[in-house]
């Protein structure tokens, strides 16, 4: 665990004095195979109850697990992207307990040899601030299957498609001090996975849920007792839980009491965590090594070789895009949020050997394109305006061809229409007016109709503004502002050509 | 025609392809010895239906002059086998009803060979025994009687199915599995040979589970030739065996007449257990003799561990059976007893399905994976294991292969040990070793007792050096001339 400064910020104010959170988290992220961890059953998800089960997977007798290899490659990969220790030997154990979702009575999972050791995650924060949270390990184990409480008044029922399939817990250490950084954690982590193409982050679908470990101390202080709050499966019932469980735990030692170590369940329904199990009731396992199993033993080659086949990872990214194109710290971590954001930026911002503004592309794509997208349900990838039609109007902006404020208007209409920009601009008459002539006749026919305003504006020069305004109004936008602002402020007498 | 049941396999073998008689003879005879034997208790479930068709197939092949190593021969199968479509209990009423979908890999290598199922054999539940008496389905009784006594005799376990049908001729050979001796000793109860591989030779697949890192199936036959023919078709490797070894099956049979000349035998000197009966040293040192005269070097070797084998055994295979037997929780195949909610279901299915010995492995293991006990226990006989393996590498420095007794007695009243657990599992003092080291290890008979009940030599080999176990077996038996056979009193 690192030593950080507390932040006055991240504080929580009690009735006796300020509080700290210290948080860890458990992420389990299913790995993207197609087959389970040690059966060769389907892991799509939403098929019909029970129907993706193999023998292994309902525990019949005699039946024997047989480890996936792809599903270990995929650990390793998220290992590296982790920066973390490879081990090249690990073990499988058993991890003993009943439940009617667990057909074997046991989860194979890793105890003591994970496959991946100690390794890093980078937070970017706002303001600039980067938080570093440590990563405790990562192990591969099974996911069980799932029980169905409603669906009978009786009885109950277990679909075990899920049964078997590979997840990978990465487990962090104690390093995040506030609900936000939390929440960025996930996302982060999220990201890199997504990245990497081994888990989809996907948390509807429970591809990625959250344990989370609360505790809260004097800032700076001897760690307190922790609770674990189980199975939060969005980043907002995360951020939620902890909230809660921090004020919870802080009202508990206020008034004298002790925090008893146990299992939490977050319900969103009413924002609160329930008591699940203490400490006392918790299970003994039984870890052993599996010995149906043989221990897992990787060649060094082979890591190399994934090594090498890593695709660029969002730090990586953003770093090159800030040196690349000078974008900022903020944009550059905006973009780099979704592979495919950044993919579809560079394509924007790259065309061939030639290179568009990048700080204009950047807030195309972050606010104008985004915007868009949020306000009609679209992702990047469903995005009717492809990069290249963009990168067009951008091209339309740069060289003059159209103002910035039509620009909207055409992306707008490229948006609804499908058409290209610079057939919006040709058929719709958008063509920016640069001619000094018509603008300043324009110019004149204002000041004309206004002369009580020419003599404000000429001793308040901010009510230039006002002429511009209307000015783009009588040319319906498309006078070139930066022509306009000229010609105005000559003839208002505002600038020094007088 | 029931001569015909007193051929060897490989006797049969070699009739069928001269076409002396047919497989579907041979295995009507084999039918009617097992319906005029039920006071064996032998089979637990008899397949005639299935073996006639298959006994059928087999002479059209073997009619055409086609047909596998084992093509007509009726075997008998240990109801630990999954065996598709037919019942298959592991002799636990927990498996009440349980028809496997799938064929264990064992059994699969056998009929694609060529060989006929008559059915299953019975044996101590989840194979925990070393008497056949914890069987949901009763007592085996061994064919053998002590000599002017009716007192009905255990046959061994936990294949004490496999090794009285065996000796009681119902089936020419037997499959059956060793975790701790369970072909070795029953094989020495009854008078025939039994031979456990190396650990990884036989695929486990579809055979249920009693402790992985022990189980290993193997034949129970009526001579070392027929082990070795056995053993052929039922080794190799299965992918869907991440234990089992990828590595060629020799023709064992062939290795047999090659002599034991030169060979070092090493006697270990911790084999020489107190209170161990006068006969059965006499027997070792008879054994020694016989392969000294057949051109042995006889070598004196240690295996300063040996007295600590019989406790980490019954750490390590209770604790896996422990998990291993968790899935039996009447959810998905078996018994259920319904309960007022899902624990007390577990309980009271688990409480009825399971007979004593199993729950007291169960609780055994239990026990030793907790919390605070498990490095006393589980890791500190893990850790004997891997010297009770080394003892063995070091021992083979010297030697190729070791002779041991088989068992520390001969075979036992029924009921005699049953109260006492402790002396039962004594039985298993020379070859749970074995188990613990993956070797392989034989147990051939090599004579009688002074009640006239067969006693048995077993030979450890090295690691995947079967060979040279069944060239040596070979000799002994050769040297011991082990020709008696017990009375057929059962028959009805």
């Amino acid at each position: 665990m690192q030593n950080r400064e507390p932040r006055k910020e991240d504080l929580i104010k009690g009735a006796t004095g300020d509080w700290e959170i210290v948080l860890g988290l458990e992420v389990h992220a299913q790995v993207t195979s197609k087959s389970k961890l040690f059966s060769g059953a389907s892991t799509e998800f939403g098929a019909e109850p029970n129907t993706q089960v193999s023998l292994v997977d309902a525990a019949m007798p005699g039946m024997l697990p047989v480890i996936n290899r792809y599903c270990v490659e995929q650990a390793v990969k998220t290992g590296l992207g982790l920066k973390a220790q490879i081990n090249l030997r690990s073990v499988f154990d058993r991890k003993n307990y009943f439940y009617p979702d667990l057909p074997q009575g046991y989860q194979i999972s890793q105890f003591k040899n994970p496959i991946v050791g100690e390794g890093v995650v980078l937070l970017d924060m706002p303001g600039g601030r980067t938080v570093t949270v440590g990563i405790e390990r990562l192990h591969l184990e099974q996911d069980a299957g799932k029980s169905l409480h409603d669906q009978s008044p009786t009885m109950s029922h277990v679909d075990l498609n899920r049964s078997g399939v590979a997840l990978m817990e990465i487990v962090s250490k104690p390093d995040m001090r506030s609900a936000e950084e939390a929440r960025a954690y996930v996302t982060k982590l999220r990201t890199i996975l997504r990245y990497l193409g081994t888990c989809d982050g996907n948390m509807e679908e429970g591809s990625l849920r959250a344990d989370v470990n609360v505790s809260v101390r004097r800032p700076g202080g001897p760690l307190g007792t922790r609770c674990e709050m189980t199975n939060v499966n969005s980043i907002r019932f995360i951020g939620q839980a902890i909230e809660y469980e921090a004020r919870r735990q802080i009202e508990i030692l206020e008034e004298g009491g002790k925090i008893a170590q146990e299992t939490r369940l977050f319900d969103p329904k009413d924002g609160e965590t329930r008591s699940m199990r203490s400490k006392e009731e918790a299970h003994d396992y039984r870890y052993f090594p599996d010995p149906d199993l043989l221990p897992l033993v990787l060649a060094q080659a082979d890591v190399d070789r994934i090594a090498a086949s890593l695709p660029e990872l969002p730090d990586e990214k953003k770093a090159r895009l800030m040196s690349d194109y000078a974008l900022s710290a903020y944009d550059a971590t905006v973009l780099v949020g979704e592979k495919a954001t950044a993919d579809y930026y560079e394509a924007v911002v790259k065309d061939g050997s030639k290179t568009r503004d990048p700080k204009l592309a950047a807030n195309w794509v972050t606010v104008e394109l985004f915007g868009m997208l949020n306000r009609e349900g679209h992702s990047i990838e469903t995005s009717p305006v492809s990069a290249k039609q963009l990168a067009e109007l951008v091209d339309l902006i740069s060289d003059g061809t159209i103002s910035g404020r039509i620009a909207k208007q055409i992306f707008d209409s490229m948006y609804k229409t499908g058409r290209s920009a610079s057939e919006i601009v040709e058929k719709d008459g958008l063509r920016q007016v640069t001619d000094s002539g018509a603008i300043e006749a324009a110019i004149d026919a204002v000041m004309a109709a206004n002369p009580d305003k020419v003599e404000q504006a000429k001793a308040k020069p901010a009510l230039a503004a006002w002429f511009v305004g209307q000015v783009m109004k009588s040319t319906s936008g498309k006078a070139n502002p930066q022509v306009v602002n000229e010609i105005l402020a000559r003839k208002l007498g505002l600038s020094s050509e007088g | 025609m029931s001569d015909l049941t007193k051929l060897t396999l490989a006797g049969a073998r070699d009739a069928l392809k001269k076409k002396e008689f047919t497989s579907v003879e041979l295995t009507k005879a084999y039918l009617d010895a097992v319906e005029g034997a039920k006071a064996l208790n032998a089979y637990v479930t008899v397949t005639a239906d299935k073996a006639l068709d298959m006994a059928k197939a087999s002479d059209a092949k073997l009619a055409k002059g086609e047909g596998g190593t084992l093509e007509g021969l009726p075997l008998g199968i240990k109801d630990l086998f999954a065996t598709k479509d037919v019942l298959t209990t592991a002799c636990s009423h927990i498996l009440d009803g349980f028809k496997p979908p799938y064929e264990s890999k064992v059994t699969s290598n056998l009929w694609r060979d060529g060989a006929v199922m008559l059915g299953k054999l019975n044996n101590d539940e989840f194979a925990m025994g070393s008497s056949n008496e914890t069987s949901f389905y009763g007592p085996v009784v061994n064919p053998w009687r002590r000599k002017g006594d009716t007192t009905k005799i255990v046959p061994g376990g936990s294949s004490g199915g496999s090794s009285a049908a065996v000796a009681a001729r119902l089936c020419l050979a037997a499959t059956a599995t060793d975790t701790g001796g369970s072909i070795r000793q029953p094989a020495a109860f009854t008078g025939t040979v039994g031979i456990k591989p190396t650990y990884g030779r036989c695929s486990r697949w579809g055979i249920v589970a009693f402790a992985s890192s022990l189980d290993q199936a193997g034949p129970i036959a009526r001579d070392v030739r027929d082990a070795a023919i056995m053993l052929r078709s039922m080794a190799g490797y299965d992918e869907n065996d991440s234990t089992s070894v990828d590595r060629p099956v020799p023709d064992y049979e062939a290795a047999l007449g090659k002599g034991v000349k030169g060979l070092r035998v090493g006697i270990p000197k911790e084999y020489r257990v107190d209170g161990m009966p006068a006969e059965i040293d006499a027997l070792w040192t008879r054994g020694i003799e016989w392969l000294k005269a057949a051109g042995a070097e006889i070598v004196d070797v240690s295996l300063p561990h040996t007295k600590y084998a019989l406790p980490t055994y019954y750490i390590v295979a209770p604790a896996e059976c422990s998990s291993n037997l968790a899935r039996y929780d009447g959810v998905r195949y078996g018994l259920r007893v319904e309960g007022k909610d899902i624990t007390d279901m577990y309980e009271k299915t688990r409480a009825a399905g399971f007979g004593t010995e199993v729950r007291r492995r169960v609780l055994i293991g239990t026990y030793v994976l907790s919390a605070g006990y498990y490095d006393a226990y589980y890791l500190k006989a893990q850790q004997v294991r891997t010297l009770i393996a080394r003892d063995f590498t070091e021992a083979y420095r010297s030697c190729d292969v070791l002779l041991t007794p088989t068992a520390p007695s001969a075979a036992f009243g029924i009921g005699e040990k049953t109260a006492d657990p402790l002396s039962m599992y004594l039985n298993d003092v020379f070859t749970v070793t074995v188990n613990l080291a993956g070797l392989p290890g034989i147990s051939v008979p090599a004579g009688l007792s002074s009640e006239g009940l067969p006693l048995g030599l077993q030979l450890i080999g090295k690691t995947f050096d079967e060979e040279t176990l069944l060239r040596t077996a070979y000799a002994l038996e050769e040297a011991a001339q082990f020709n008696a056979e017990p009375a057929a009193w059962w028959r009805a």
